[in-house]
């Protein structure tokens, strides 16, 4: 039953992946920005989740809800400083101050804390489960559950609340949106706060899952996380927790057959295989640029 | 006539400082830190130009340019320390290695716009950097053992060559299709330009120089590693590009001489100078987005200088 538990991990990785995916996926989706700094929103999770539970001695969801929270927080502060001024720039500009956000963040914290690496604290006994023949130990259904409610939640959000309608409109045409009388701004600062509370909650996981964090933990998931939100469409939520999974399994199916030296290197070929024959994404539709 | 004028300037400019500063190392005027800060400083304009052709004069925004400075990296070191070429044959075989490797990364991009191919050449750049990091022959992570063999007149000479191809190649006729291509491709391709052509043909210079930088990059050290050409290294060399302007080379090269002299000063707090570039290129793109010197060249510059009255808008 060795592939079932390659499975098993590759899903219990994959959702992490996902988590991260949504938050690109919907800054993407709504402002047309690839958020570089989304990676280190999700190292900073990390590091509040580690923070709370062994400086503060909080159990894990509260520590996982304060991470959320202040991630949120976060997004729209980034959201607000660097990204507003450039809405109407060329897309090079802001990519560029979007590269920008990410290394400040990332230096100023080894400035402020050093670069040594944390051990996360233990939060739940490692038992695990026999299912026909694979190991499933209590993390991996932690990490699995944690990440199917907050998907729920999400998809719940956008599609049945007065502020995922707004998000839907705006990303739809943000100038037609502005005409019905839709607070374009609040909008998207909601959007970056869904979808940083979304990749402080994968940190902590993340956190959990690895047993080991550091400041520059947030650029390979980070990176991983967009080209999982290509895979499936980029803009597209559902699109984003496929690829974020497809992507899981195929990096463990990497390692198991022996080339975990690949393992980053394999994202990177699915990326630019994805681009080449299907840019739109699994679940996208081809749509002709207009002059 | 007045082209080749301002050629015969540059040149004799380009030949003063090259004997000022080789009469300074030879008459020991120069210690091995400022010479070793100059030859840097080479390396790094040669990068910035090339870089420069890409983005800033073709508009195809590239973030993998540390992957071609890998190629040549690599290349040359094995040229010289496996196949024991002299070093002149090594930067010309690094520099053609590179170009094939922007080929092959130009080919199939080139479905590709705006940020898609930004992280398509990032994609490349790190897929290099993990095939060098697998191989054994080079040393794996480890790295892999490299002769100091670069002199200050090398990298003057690969310099002078660099500058020299791109500014032509920027003033020809491909270099103003490659200018149109920049404004607008679509437009570009409706007038009759083969905007493919000329996409590629620009990463392929570009990766040629970059090649050639990392022949030079690779010999000044005694050791090269995957782990210097990460995505780090690439944005290194965006941020003089953008710094000093997209599409202004002469920009591109005050941007590098600059932030040379200021990392150089911070070699010991690597922290310090990633927080003020970071913050650097944050300022710039939100108040000035087109960067510090936008499309002006420094003759530019000095036109208008010279004569004050007549404002630039007449120019045209």
């Amino acid at each position: 039953m060795e592939w079932l538990q390659q499975l098993i991990n590759g899903i219990s990785l994959g959702s992490i992946y996902a988590l991260i995916a949504l938050g690109y996926t919907m800054v993407y989706g709504i402002i047309k920005l690839i958020n570089f700094a989304h990676g280190e929103v999700f190292m900073i999770g990390a590091f509040i989740g580690y923070i709370s539970i062994t400086g503060w001695g909080l159990g894990f969801f509260p520590a996982l809800l304060l991470s959320m929270a202040i991630c949120a927080i976060i997004g729209v502060i980034i959201e607000r400083i660097a990204y507003k001024r450039l809405r109407n720039a060329t897309r090079i500009a802001a990519l560029i101050t979007a590269i920008g956000v990410s290394l400040l963040i990332q230096n100023g914290v080894i400035y402020f804390r050093g670069a040594q690496p944390a051990a996360y604290p233990d939060v739940f006994a490692n038992k695990s489960f026999n299912l026909f023949g694979a190991q499933i130990s209590t993390q991996a259904i932690l990490i699995l559950s944690v990440s199917v409610v907050l998907m729920l939640i999400l998809q719940f959000i956008v599609h049945k609340t007065k502020i995922g309608k707004a998000m839907r409109a705006v990303s739809y045409d943000a100038e037609a949106a502005k005409l019905m009388g839709i607070n374009v701004d609040n909008t998207i600062s909601a959007t970056f706060a869904i979808g940083s509370a979304l990749a402080g909650a994968a940190g902590v996981i993340f956190g959990i899952y690895y047993t080991k964090i550091d400041p520059l933990m947030g650029v390979i998931p980070g990176l991983k996380a967009f080209v999982a939100a290509v895979l499936g469409g980029i803009g597209i939520i559902p699109g984003a927790v496929a690829g974020g999974l497809v992507l899981g399994v195929v990096e463990t199916v990497v390692s198991a057959l022996g080339f975990s030296l690949w393992r980053d290197a394999a994202a990177f070929i699915i990326l630019i295989l994805i681009l080449i024959f299907k840019p739109s994404g699994i679940f996208g539709k081809n749509t002709r640029e207009k002059v | 006539m007045k082209k080749s004028k301002q050629f015969w300037v540059f040149a004799v400019l380009a030949i003063a400082i090259y004997a000022a500063v080789q009469f300074m190392i030879s008459g020991g005027f120069l210690n091995n830190f400022y010479s070793n800060t100059l030859i840097f400083m080479g390396i790094n304009i040669m990068l910035a130009v090339s870089l420069h052709l890409v983005i800033g004069i073709t508009g195809q925004f590239s973030l993998g340019h540390a992957g071609f400075l890998a190629v040549g990296a690599y290349v040359s070191a094995i040229m010289t320390m496996k196949l024991d070429l002299p070093f002149f044959a090594a930067i010309l075989i690094a520099g053609i290695a590179a170009a094939l490797a922007g080929l092959v990364v130009g080919i199939p991009s080139l479905r590709l716009r705006g940020d898609y191919l930004a992280i398509a050449t990032l994609g490349f750049a790190e897929i290099i950097r993990i095939i060098f990091l697998n191989i054994d022959y080079v040393g794996g992570a480890a790295g892999m053992q490299v002769t100091h063999l670069t002199t200050w007149t090398y990298t003057f000479i690969c310099l002078f060559v660099t500058i020299l191809v791109i500014v032509n190649f920027t003033n020809s006729r491909h270099g103003r299709a490659c200018i149109a291509v920049r404004e607008n491709e679509i437009a570009a391709d409706a007038m009759g330009i083969n905007t493919t052509y000329y996409k590629v043909l620009a990463f392929a210079i570009g990766s040629f120089f970059a090649g050639v930088a990392g022949a030079l990059y690779a010999h000044n050290f005694y050791i090269i590693q995957p782990a210097n050409f990460g995505f780090l290294k690439s944005i290194d060399i965006l941020i003089y590009v953008v710094l000093g302007g997209l599409g202004s080379l002469s920009g591109a090269i005050v941007a590098t001489i600059l932030l040379t002299i200021v990392s150089t000063f911070l070699q010991d707090f690597p922290e310090t100078r990633m927080i003020i570039y970071s913050l650097v290129l944050i300022i710039v793109m939100l108040y000035r987005p087109q960067g510090l010197m936008g499309k002006m060249e420094f003759t530019d510059y000095l036109k208008m200088w010279m004569r004050p009255k007549r404002g630039s808008q007449h120019e045209q």
